[in-house]
């Protein structure tokens, strides 16, 4: 039987951590991803699991000593939130390159400048073309499900890639909610061994990692990583396949929600979409408007002819984006949602939204506002800049 | 028991271990680089597998280019800063792994850095591997500057030296700052073994050094001092007498500091002035023009303090 739970994302995240029993962890402690090493070292403390947990100086180090224990051929895992990951930046890059099945729990805050705690996803969205496939959470529970199925998508031979499973910051890092827990044995028997192919510590052959690789084979490199990404994206639906069979929990690159016959449609990633599922649930219950949700759960691969099938026939989308890349026109999800929908020839007026920047609240009536918007939209065929706020002072 | 570094150095015998760098890498004629990894590798017993690491440099950019390796050993390049971290995923893994019983075979952990990713770039994460006491040896080969890119000055760039961003000039005698003593600064972690070294004529001080090294359980720092032919300006077949001049002048010191305790290897019978290991190199010839005779005894008044310094630290 599942067990059910009373958990903060951090917590779920660190008891899927238990259940799996990863071999290394280094980590470096950084608000609001710190409690995930914290319950890791408690059961490192207590006995309860062989994970060996290195104490690393800087997040530079932790994924440094991450990829060398990937490499290694172990199985590794760290997490970090914002500018932990922000100094990562360049082993991100050096982990997808030397294909390393490392699993990130990224707990998503704002980028400083200023210096902010909270839950926004500049961190992420900046590492979008790093070459990590990414996986987002709206609550608790998919944070949960998202770590256990990041193994075997990570670790599936045609894959080796890392993955990086995200959450809001304090949202649902914090927050604490019902939770259905998967029994010790079913988590480790759908993870199962880790049984690396080629790694360093293999005494019957020897290899070396990391090349120095000049203009005659780098190319070649990037395209197997685009190979790569490409395969996940079939091994990401076998495993949420075979994880529906196992929990009843259903996922996919995205989650349509009253999509069927919705003419107006919001695109978001992360917790907001809970709210935003409350202002469909009322605006449904109260007009009889048509309105319904995307929720992106996997952004790298980025499912792009997926998206825009599902807006094939909406009149008006708007695309909600919780981080700023400054580009003076969309944000990260505006920009790649845009060109999905127009390789697709889609008829429906779009408009972007910058929302919840650094931990701004979004409440269920900025999402009543945002359908009125699309309404109007959709009447009048104009849209007014390609993008706009939610929530921003004047 | 007695310990491998206590055995009688036979310097023909050392010399006849099978090579664990491999020839035909792209590293210059003269570079102390290889030698200083060649030296250090062979210091491992035959038939024990160690798993190598490098920092980027020049060494990582000529020894493992894609598709060739030199190296017989497994061998991990991650970046520029990070070999300290890198090779502590490497032996925490290893660590694991032969708790859970997936290995069998014993390793031992080496890594090489330049000076520019160990003194500097790199002086966290070695730092910080040092301290959290991994089982690993952090080898700097150390040349005095970042000659990967072109000889520019780094912290174990020696005062007054010429390099491309401390460019000897008409208002300019070279790098203005003294060295960073690196090696004091590792031993001051409190791990069990810090040695310092060069090359001398039958490499028994490196050799022995690299053995303690490695065979001493605990993290353990070598710092090597490497020749550059081309940073330093000399013929590629003066390296050993320059390094002869270096350890005769006391600019380069031979110590070791053994679980805290401080060993002087090195006392030369009759110490040179420092213009004798300064003169033969490109680096140092605005030094013997007239407008700067007043340097070189500043130069001889820091050798002086430091060999003094480390006089009294050693017993």
């Amino acid at each position: 039987m599942a067990i059910r739970e009373r958990l903060s994302g951090n917590e779920a995240v660190a008891y899927a951590i238990k259940q799996i029993n990863p071999d290394v962890m280094p980590a470096f402690p950084i608000t609001p991803s710190t409690e995930i090493p914290q319950y890791v070292a408690n059961y490192i403390a207590n006995g309860e699991i062989d994970t060996e947990f290195i104490h690393v100086e800087s997040e530079h180090s932790a994924m440094s000593a991450t990829v060398g224990a990937s490499a290694a051929g172990a199985r590794a895992v760290t997490a970090t939130s914002s500018c932990g990951m922000a100094l990562m930046w360049e082993e991100l890059y050096v982990a997808a390159s030397n294909r390393l099945p490392i699993v990130l729990a990224l707990v998503n805050r704002a980028l400083s400048g200023p210096i902010n705690i909270n839950a926004d996803h500049s961190d992420s969205m900046g590492a979008r073309d790093s070459g990590w496939i990414q996986i987002y959470a709206e609550s608790n529970q998919e944070v949960y499900d998202n770590y256990i199925q990041a193994f075997p998508i990570a670790e599936n031979k045609k894959v080796h890639l890392p993955v990086m499973v995200c959450q809001d910051g304090f949202i649902t890092s914090h927050g604490v909610e019902n939770i259905m827990l998967i029994e010790d044995d079913k988590v480790k028997a759908f993870v199962g061994e880790y049984e690396p192919e080629h790694y360093l510590l293999n005494a019957d052959e020897r290899i070396a990692v990391g090349p120095y690789a000049v203009s005659n084979y780098y190319m070649e490199t990037k395209r197997g990583q685009r190979e790569a990404m490409l395969n996940a994206r079939e091994v990401i639906l076998e495993v949420a396949e075979k994880f529906e069979k196992m929990t009843g929990r259903k996922y996919g690159f995205f989650e349509e929600y009253r999509m069927e016959d919705a003419e107006y449609a919001v695109v978001i990633i992360g917790s907001a979409a809970g709210t935003c599922k409350a202002a469909i649930e009322h605006i449904r219950s109260t007009t009889g408007k048509k309105v319904g949700l995307i929720k992106i759960r996997v952004f790298r691969p980025f499912p792009e002819e997926e998206i825009a099938r599902a807006l094939a026939n909406v009149k008006a989308v708007a695309i909600m984006d919780r981080s700023e890349m400054f580009a003076g026109t969309s944000g990260p999800l505006g920009a790649e949602v845009r060109a999905a929908m127009y390789q697709a020839h889609a008829k429906a007026e779009v408009v972007n939204y910058f929302y919840g920047l650094g931990g701004r609240d979004i409440t269920v009536s900025d999402f009543e506002r945002v359908y009125e918007n699309l309404e109007k939209m959709a009447e009048t065929h104009t849209v007014i800049g390609m993008y706009d706020y939610i929530g921003l002072r004047e | 028991m007695e310990q491998v570094w206590e055995k009688a150095y036979d310097f023909k015998k050392v010399l006849s271990k099978p090579e664990r760098l491999a020839g035909g890498h792209r590293m210059c004629a003269g570079c102390g680089g290889t030698v200083t990894v060649r030296t250090v590798l062979r210091a491992l017993e035959e038939g024990d597998r160690a798993v190598i690491g490098n920092a980027t440099g020049c060494l990582e950019v000529s020894s493992f280019m894609y598709p060739y390796t030199a190296y017989e050993d497994s061998y991990i390049h991650n970046a520029f800063e990070n070999a300290g971290a890198t090779l502590s995923g490497v032996e925490t893994a290893y660590n694991v792994l032969k708790k859970k019983g997936k290995i069998k075979e014993n390793f031992k952990f080496i890594t090489f850095g330049g000076d520019g990713g160990t003194y500097d770039i790199g002086f966290q994460s070695l730092s910080g591997a040092m301290e959290r006491g991994h089982d690993m040896v952090y080898v700097c080969y150390d040349n005095g500057a970042y000659m990967n890119t072109g000889t520019q000055r780094s912290s174990a760039t020696p005062q007054y030296a010429d390099t491309t961003t401390t460019p000897a000039g008409k208002v300019s005698a070279g790098k203005v700052q003294v060295r960073k003593d690196l090696a004091a600064i590792i031993a001051e972690h409190h791990v069990p073994y810090v040695g310092q070294s060069t090359f001398t004529a039958n490499f028994k001080d490196l050799y022995t050094k690299a053995q303690k090294a490695i065979y001493t359980p605990g993290p353990a720092f070598l710092n090597v001092m490497s020749p550059c032919p081309r940073g330093w300006g000399y013929e590629p077949s003066e390296m050993m007498n320059i390094c002869k001049l270096a350890i005769d002048t006391c600019y380069w010191t031979m110590f070791e500091v053994i679980d805290g305790k401080w060993v002087l290897n090195y006392e030369p019978k009759n110490k040179l002035p420092i213009e004798d290991f300064l003169r033969p190199q490109r680096r140092f010839k605005h030094l013997f023009k007239k407008e700067n005779e007043e340097l070189i005894p500043l130069f001889q008044a820091e050798v002086d303090k430091r060999w003094e310094e480390l006089r009294n630290r050693c017993e």
